[in-house]
């Protein structure tokens, strides 16, 4: 479904990305964990289509298309789906409102009708449920006075309404509750399948204790240093990243 | 991040789809300001005398007077010996007595501008008065609503009709000494609007008038009153729009709004002026006097307007809460985008007792554009416990644009309670990213955010005039980010 080669990729004219290498297939769920400032959120970023991130080399293969040349919207609408570190606000925006324009935004590219006002409330409604949200949440503005953990959990009720098939989960365990953290991981849970991919960024074990992953990689540098099973979690976890970072080339040295 | 700088750039400009002209022969005085144009004026519109002195003493009233420079706006000088102060389509007889007898031509022009005359009598049953460049083509509904005794028809038609009520009311919002532009208006006022709601009457339907400047080289100047009699509401509505022109075209209207004790008068502007091209060639001056007076106790006067054209625009819609327990609202959306200047705001006059005004502003800058709000609260000495409430918002969208405000505030009276909130922000990448994340195009990304932030003020519109406001917006910024 997902193939990286050698990215890298500036910020700025910094490189930060140094070279990635990561295959995801279909059905699979990746974690990526690494030091605060190793490129995590920019290789979220870069497969997003982010403005001001300059890919300065490398290819990424989506289903079989360069995802590069696609704009960011079209990424989005071919199913890639950002759940963003920081969700932003939109003042005046309904989030029912925005879950309306981007579902049939991405109906109408797969050739389908929007879907009429019924079933809309009714497909939404089952997907609150998903997340254990509160219906008025569909009536404030977009992440507008949400708290952190509200934010995370709307990012994943627009996932889940969404369908994508390869989502990018950028810390989205960070600032939740032991709760919070089960109702999203559940929400996770429910839409792993076949059919989609899942990269999940994080800097918690625990997390990988509810969405247990195929794959963990170590981002270090910019660069992948270390990948391994699940088990590779709970090793970091006992013993820092310095293990595995150590001896891994700085490209900047 | 210097591309995304760009990319908003770049989504700023825009087309004007409403600058087509039509091409019906028309009826001018030659360019050019006298006596003796006021006259002839007068005459050609079968003016009864009190009409003409009322004009003739505005006449010499303005030559006193010299051009207001206090607003944030430039502008090469108006040559106001180079207007024509009428014109009209010829038509066979006098005046069109069904939208049969309507030229075709301007039918047309009205389809174009999506106000198909017919189709809204029909169907979406909204009496729409059309003003074409000076004289008012068709009111529809009239019998309707005379059978409730609501006047609604051209001013021309209500000075010869009901003289009574034009004398009674005329200037005594803004007399006709009041500023040089409702000064010049009060001379050389050609038609416009009339309405008249009765005791108790609530208007059964939305009222709606089209403007729309045609003929170049040509002023319009048209003169609207509204008045609502005791316990009476209504609810009217005002679009306008412009063909396409090189040179400057000049639009000073009045607007008087009277609402006695009880009543309620509800007025929305969807303004659409041709706001010139990308290097600020062409458009319209659009100076503009409207005010009301709650003229009675609970009386209730809202001004909402969605200001996206003319090249420049110095409107500052008003209230005079004279009565006790009287209500002043404005909600306003101003969108400057190229080299359009927009100064606007609002006057709210506290003179009752109890007395309410509610200011939402909210200025949108792109391009080069300037976005200027003017407000002024003032609350008098015998206005016990009055209270306003002011919201200021600017939508900046790239950097070559700016928004300006200039909050008056004169309090004679210590119980008095002035609010005051303003805004300022961005457009910001991280919010185009997020929505163009979810599958929304940048341009819909854009009018999304736009539209979110003006969405106090589009609450406040009706319903149908929402949806064209928002559409509206969504047109004007096309193209801002790519
Ligand atoms: N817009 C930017 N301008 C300048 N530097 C940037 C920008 N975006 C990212 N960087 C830099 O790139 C590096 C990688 O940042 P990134 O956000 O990808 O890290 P991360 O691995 O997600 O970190 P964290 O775990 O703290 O979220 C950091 O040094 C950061 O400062
Ligand atoms: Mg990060």
């Amino acid at each position: 479904m997902l193939s990286i080669k050698n990215l890298q990729a500036s910020v700025e004219g910094k490189p930060i990305l140094k070279g990635i290498d990561l295959e995801v297939k279909a059905g699979e769920v990746h974690a990526i964990m690494g030091p605060n400032g190793s490129g995590k959120s920019t290789l979220a970023n870069v497969l997003a289509g982010r403005d001001g991130y300059e890919v300065t080399g490398g290819s990424v293969t989506y289903q079989g298309k360069d995802l590069l040349a696609l704009k960011p919207e079209e990424r989005a609408r071919e199913g890639v789906f950002l759940a963003f570190q920081y969700p932003v606000e939109v003042p005046g925006v309904s989030n029912i409102y925005l879950l309306k324009a981007a579902l049939n935004a991405i109906r109408k590219h797969r050739g389908l009708s929007e879907l009429d006002a019924m079933d809309f409330l009714t497909l939404v409604r089952e997907r609150l449920k998903l997340v254990e949200m509160k219906e008025e949440f569909l009536y404030r503005a977009v992440n507008e006075g949400f708290s952190g953990g509200e934010k995370k959990r709307n990012e994943i009720l627009q996932m889940a309404i969404l369908e994508p098939a390869l989502a990018l989960l950028d810390e989205t365990d960070s600032g939740l509750d032991i709760d919070a953290l089960k109702i999203v991981a559940n929400g996770v849970n429910a839409l792993r399948s076949p059919e989609r991919a899942m990269i999940v960024v994080t800097h918690y074990q625990r997390l990988l204790n509810y969405i247990v992953p195929d794959r963990v990689h170590v981002l270090a540098h910019g660069k992948i240093v270390k990948s391994g099973d699940k088990s590779l979690a709970l090793e970091l976890e006992k013993q820092g990243y310095a293990w595995v970072t150590e001896d891994a080339p700085r490209a900047s040295a | 991040m210097a591309s995304s700088k760009q990319n908003i750039e770049a989504l700023i400009k825009r087309d004007y789809q409403a600058g087509f002209v039509t091409d019906v022969e028309q009826e001018s005085l030659p360019p050019g300001l006298n006596e003796d144009v006021v006259r002839a004026l007068s005459a050609k519109k079968n003016e009864p005398a009190f009409m003409l002195a009322w004009r003739l003493q505005a006449y010499r009233h303005w030559l006193t007077m010299t051009e207001p420079k206090w607003a944030h706006v430039r502008y090469a000088p108006v040559d106001y010996q180079a207007i024509s102060y009428y014109s009209a389509p010829k038509s066979k007889k006098d005046a069109p007595k069904s939208l049969d007898e309507v030229d075709p031509k301007l039918l047309e022009t009205y389809e174009k501008l999506g106000i198909p005359l017919k189709e809204r009598e029909l169907l979406a049953g909204v009496a729409v008065d059309a003003v074409f460049d000076s004289v008012s083509v068709a009111t529809t509904f009239k019998d309707k609503l005379a059978a409730m005794g609501i006047i609604f028809c051209s001013f021309s038609e209500a000075v010869h009709n009901h003289p009574e009520l034009v004398q009674k009311y005329l200037g005594t919002v803004v007399p006709y000494t009041d500023n040089f532009f409702a000064t010049l208006n009060s001379a050389v006022f050609s038609d416009g609007s009339f309405v008249y709601v009765p005791k108790g009457v609530r208007c059964p339907m939305e009222l709606s008038t089209y403007f729309r400047i045609n003929a170049s080289k040509t002023g319009q100047f048209e003169r609207t009153l509204i008045i609502a009699d005791e316990g009476a509401t209504v609810s009217y509505l005002e679009g306008c729009t412009a063909p396409m022109r090189d040179e400057n075209q000049l639009h000073a209207a009045v607007v008087e709004l009277v609402a006695l004790k009880g009543a309620t008068i509800k007025y929305s502007t969807v303004q659409n002026w041709y706001p010139g091209d990308v290097e600020g060639r062409g458009g319209i001056y659009n100076f503009v006097t409207k005010r009301g007076a709650c003229r009675g106790d609970s009386a209730k006067i809202s001004w909402t307007q969605v200001e996206t054209g003319s090249a420049i625009t110095w409107k500052y819609p008003s209230v005079l809460l004279e009565g006790d327990n009287s209500v002043g609202e404005f909600y306003s959306v101003a969108l400057a985008n190229n080299r359009q200047q927009a100064d606007t705001g609002t006057k709210m006059i506290h003179i009752g007792k109890n007395t309410r005004s509610t200011i939402v502003s909210k200025g949108i800058s792109a391009g080069r554009g300037q976005n200027a709000y003017r407000g002024l609260v003032k609350v008098l000495k015998g206005a016990e416990n009055a209270r306003n409430y002011t919201q200021c918002d600017s939508l900046l969208m790239g950097d070559k644009c700016g928004a300006h405000t200039f909050p008056y505030i004169e309090v004679k009276n210590p119980t008095a309670k002035v609010e005051h909130e303003a805004t300022t922000s961005r457009i910001g990448d991280d919010q185009l990213f997020y929505l163009q994340q979810r599958g929304l195009s940048a341009e819909d990304a854009v009018s999304m955010i736009v539209n979110g932030f003006c969405k106090e003020v589009f609450k406040e519109l009706p319903m149908e005039f929402a949806v064209e406001a928002q559409k509206l917006l969504g047109v004007s910024l096309e193209g801002a980010v790519g």
